[in-house]
C-alpha cells in the first residue's frame, strides 16, 4: 500500500511509524459522582504530576526547550490557576472539567492580550491536555518522545510542537495536511528532515508500522517487502555517500556556475559549512553579536568575531549582511518605541540609519577583520527601499574602505527600482521570505495567513525577475538568501530569473547542487517563464514540475 | 499589613520574562504577597494571575505583603519592579 503527498526535499528515510497522539475530547461538563473533597484532591494531584512530568522533560532536552518547558511547569503550579480550579469543583464539577474550564478562560484571557502573550495561549492548551490526560489516566497529547528513532505521522505540526522535537530520532515527517509551505515543510527544509507533506490517509498507517518515505517523489510505501526495502536502504546510503563525497563547485549541466554559498548566524557554523561544500557566505548574520546585550559590542569585540569567520574562508567570498534588527528581533538600545505594525516600522537599515555610530562601528570592525585575512569580504545593508538609502549606506562602506558594498532586495520597492539601485550598489541579494511578506502583505511570524508565505508566487518571482534582468544588464551580480534558494527547484527557476548566486543553510546545499546540475541555463529559463506565467504559487509550483520530470 | 505603590520600569511592561523573575521571587519571599493594578488584585506568586493584569511600561501597582518582615520583601519585590528587566 502507499500513500502520496508532496514531497520536501529529495531525501528518503526507512523506519518505524509513530503517530502523533490525537487531541483529547473536551472532558464532558456532567455533575461529579465523587465528593467536592476527593475532586480537589485529585485535581492537585494531577497539577503537581503534570507539573513534575514536564519539568523532568525540560531536563531531557536541555537548550531553549528546557526554559520553554520550565514556564509550562510554572503555570501547572500556578496558584491562581489552582484557586479557579478549586472553585469550579466547588459548584459540583468533574476535576477534568474544572481543569479545562480554568485553563481554557486563563487561554482566553492571553489570547485577547494579543501579541507575545497571545502565542503563549498554545502552551497553555498543551498543559491543559497534559493534566486533564493525567486525570483520565490516558496517554499525553503533543510530540512522542520515545528511546528508539521513528518516523513521526501527524496531522500538521504547530511550532510548539517542532520546537519539541527530538531531531536525533526523527528519521522523517509525514502530515496528512499542511502543504510545502506549513511551518512542518519550511523545518523540514531548514534541518533537512526527510518529509512528505499533505499524505490524505496517512493518519490510518499503526504505530509501529515500517514505512518507506521517497521525499523526491512525494510517496509513503507502508509495509515494504524485500525488494523495496533493500533498494531504499541502498537510496539512503548513496544519499549518505554522496553528501559526504567532495562536493564540487555549483553548476548548471551546461557548466554555468552559480556558486553555492551558505547562510550563517554565527562563526560557529563556518566549520560544518564548508564540509558541505559550501563555496563562502552569502549571508552572515550579526544579530547574535547584539541580542542579549544593553548596549552594542565595541569595535574590538566585533573585530574578533568578523576575523574568526573570515579565517575559515580563505580566498572565498563572505558577505556580512549590518545589524537587521526590529519586527522578530527587536533591540532596545536601537528602537524601544513600541510599534504598531514593526515589520514596517523603525527597522532594517532605517534602524541603523537612526543610530548612525553603531553602523559606522559594525563596518569599521568588519574592514579592519578584513585587513587581517584574505577572504573577500563583501558589505550590505537590510531592508532598502530606496535609491537613496543604497546611497547613504554604499557612501559610509566607501568612505570606511569597504570595496564591495551592496544591498538587500526586500521590499518590493527596491525590485521594482532595481536598475537604477543597482548602478549605486556592487550587488544585490534578494531576501525572499521579507519579499514575499511584503509583495502579499502577510505577516511571515503570523500563523493565520501562512498560506501566503509562498516565494512560488508569481508577483514575488516577477519581482526577482526585475532584479535579475537588471543585474545582467549592469553586470552586477543578483544572490538569492532565502528560504526559497533552499528549495531545489525552486532553486533552478531562481537561476532562470538571473541569480547568479544561491545562498542557503548548508543542510540544503547538497540537493540543491545535484538538482542544478539536472539542467541548462535555457531550460532554467523556461522553467522561470512557466512559473511567471501561472496565477497562483500552486500553479506555479505543477508548470514547473510537471516539465521537469517530462 | 504594608503596601507601597511603584511604577514599572520594563520597556514592554510586566510580560514574559520580567513576569517570570517577579513571580518567583514572590513564591521565595514566605509570606502572601498581592499585585493589585487599577480595582483588581492578584497573588503576585501567580505567573498567569500577574499577566492578565496587562501590566505596561510606566503602570502604577500597588504590591501588598503580610506577616513577619514584610518591609523587607517589599524592598526586594519594589526593586525588581523598578528595574528594567527589557534592557538588562
Amino acid at each position: 500500500m502507499t500513500f502520496q503527498g508532496v514531497g520536501i526535499g529529495r531525501g528518503m528515510a526507512m523506519g518505524t511509524v509513530l503517530q502523533m497522539p490525537a487531541p483529547l475530547p473536551e472532558p464532558q461538563d456532567a455533575p461529579s459522582t465523587l465528593s467536592v473533597d476527593a475532586e480537589k484532591e485529585r485535581a492537585a494531584v494531577a497539577l503537581a504530576a503534570t507539573a513534575a512530568g514536564i519539568r523532568a522533560r525540560g531536563e531531557r532536552a536541555g537548550g531553549s526547550a528546557k526554559d520553554v518547558l520550565e514556564a509550562q511547569a510554572f503555570m501547572a503550579e500556578d496558584p491562581t490557576l489552582s484557586d479557579d480550579v478549586k472553585a469550579r469543583i466547588g459548584t459540583g464539577k468533574t476535576a477534568e472539567r474544572a481543569v479545562f474550564e480554568a485553563f481554557a478562560s486563563f487561554r482566553d484571557l492571553l489570547v485577547s492580550m494579543g501579541g507575545y502573550m497571545g502565542e503563549r495561549a498554545t502552551d497553555l492548551d498543551d498543559v491543559s491536555q497534559r493534566v486533564v490526560a493525567q486525570l483520565q489516566g490516558v496517554e499525553a497529547p503533543g510530540v512522542p518522545d520515545p528511546d528508539h528513532q521513528f518516523v513521526l505521522v501527524a496531522r500538521d505540526l504547530a511550532p510548539a510542537d517542532t520546537a519539541l522535537l527530538n531531531l536525533d530520532k526523527v528519521l522523517g515527517l509525514i502530515t496528512s495536511d499542511g502543504g510545502p509551505t506549513s511551518h512542518t515543510a519550511i523545518l523540514a527544509r531548514e534541518k533537512s528532515i526527510v518529509a512528505v507533506v499533505g499524505a490524505a490517509g496517512a493518519l490510518e498507517i499503526a504505530n509501529g508500522t515500517t514505512v518507506v518515505v521517497d521525499a523526491s517523489t512525494g510517496t509513503i510505501t507502508v509495509d515494504p517487502n524485500e525488494d523495496q526495502r533493500f533498494a531504499a536502504k541502498m537510496a539512503i546510503q548513496e544519499r549518505a555517500s554522496l553528501a559526504k563525497a567532495p562536493a564540487g563547485p555549483g553548476r548548471l549541466a551546461d557548466d554555468t556556475e552559480i556558486p553555492l554559498l551558505a547562510n550563517l548566524g554565527s562563526a560557529g557554523g563556518a566549520e560544518e559549512a564548508v564540509e558541505l561544500g559550501a563555496e563562502g557566505v552569502g549571508l552572515f548574520r550579526t544579530e547574535f553579536l547584539f541580542l542579549d546585550s544593553a548596549q552594542a559590542p565595541t569595535v574590538e569585540e566585533q573585530q574578533a568575531q568578523y576575523s574568526s569567520l573570515f579565517a575559515a574562508f580563505p580566498g572565498k567570498k563572505v558577505v556580512v549582511r549590518a545589524l537587521d534588527a526590529g519586527a522578530d528581533k527587536p533591540l532596545s538600545f536601537l528602537n524601544d518605541a513600541p510599534e504598531e505594525n514593526p515589520a514596517l516600522g523603525l527597522r532594517g537599515l532605517r534602524a541603523l540609519r537612526a543610530n548612525e555610530q553603531i553602523l559606522r562601528d559594525q563596518l569599521t570592525a568588519i574592514r579592519n577583520a578584513e585587513a587581517e585575512n584574505t577572504a573577500d569580504v563583501w558589505v550590505m545593508a537590510p531592508m532598502v527601499s530606496t535609491l537613496e538609502e543604497t546611497r547613504y549606506f554604499t557612501s559610509i562602506a566607501r568612505e570606511i574602505g569597504l570595496k564591495t558594498a551592496g544591498v538587500m532586495i526586500e521590499v518590493p520597492s527596491s525590485a521594482l527600482l532595481a536598475d537604477r539601485i543597482l548602478v549605486d550598489a556592487d550587488f544585490a541579494s534578494i531576501g525572499t521570505n521579507d519579499l514575499t511578506q511584503y509583495t502579499l502583505a502577510a505577516d511571515r511570524l503570523l500563523g493565520s495567513v501562512a498560506s501566503f508565505q509562498d516565494p512560488w508566487h508569481p508577483a514575488v518571482l516577477r519581482l526577482v525577475g526585475e532584479v535579475g534582468k537588471a543585474g545582467a544588464a549592469l553586470g552586477k551580480p543578483v544572490g538569492i538568501c532565502g528560504e526559497a534558494a533552499a528549495d531545489p527547484l525552486l532553486a533552478v527557476v531562481l537561476v532562470g530569473l538571473g541569480a547568479t548566486s544561491l545562498s542557503m543553510s548548508p543542510a540544503a546545499l547538497a540537493d540543491v547542487r545535484a538538482e542544478l546540475r539536472l539542467y541548462t541555463i535555457e531550460q532554467a529559463q523556461h522553467f522561470a517563464e512557466l512559473a511567471l506565467k501561472a496565477n497562483s504559487a500552486m500553479e506555479a509550483r505543477a508548470a514547473v514540475s510537471a516539465s521537469a520530470s517530462s | 499589613m504594608a503596601e507601597r505603590t511603584v511604577t514599572i520600569a520594563s520597556t514592554h511592561g510586566l510580560h514574559a520574562r520580567p513576569a517570570s523573575i517577579f513571580t518567583q521571587a514572590a513564591a521565595k519571599a514566605g509570606v502572601p504577597v498581592q499585585l493589585t493594578k487599577g480595582d483588581k488584585t492578584v497573588n503576585a506568586a501567580s505567573i498567569l494571575g500577574v499577566i492578565s493584569l496587562g501590566i505596561d511600561h510606566n503602570d502604577d501597582v500597588v504590591l501588598s505583603v503580610e506577616g513577619d518582615g514584610a518591609d523587607a520583601v517589599l524592598d526586594e519585590l519594589a526593586a525588581l519592579l523598578t528595574t528594567d528587566h527589557d534592557a538588562a
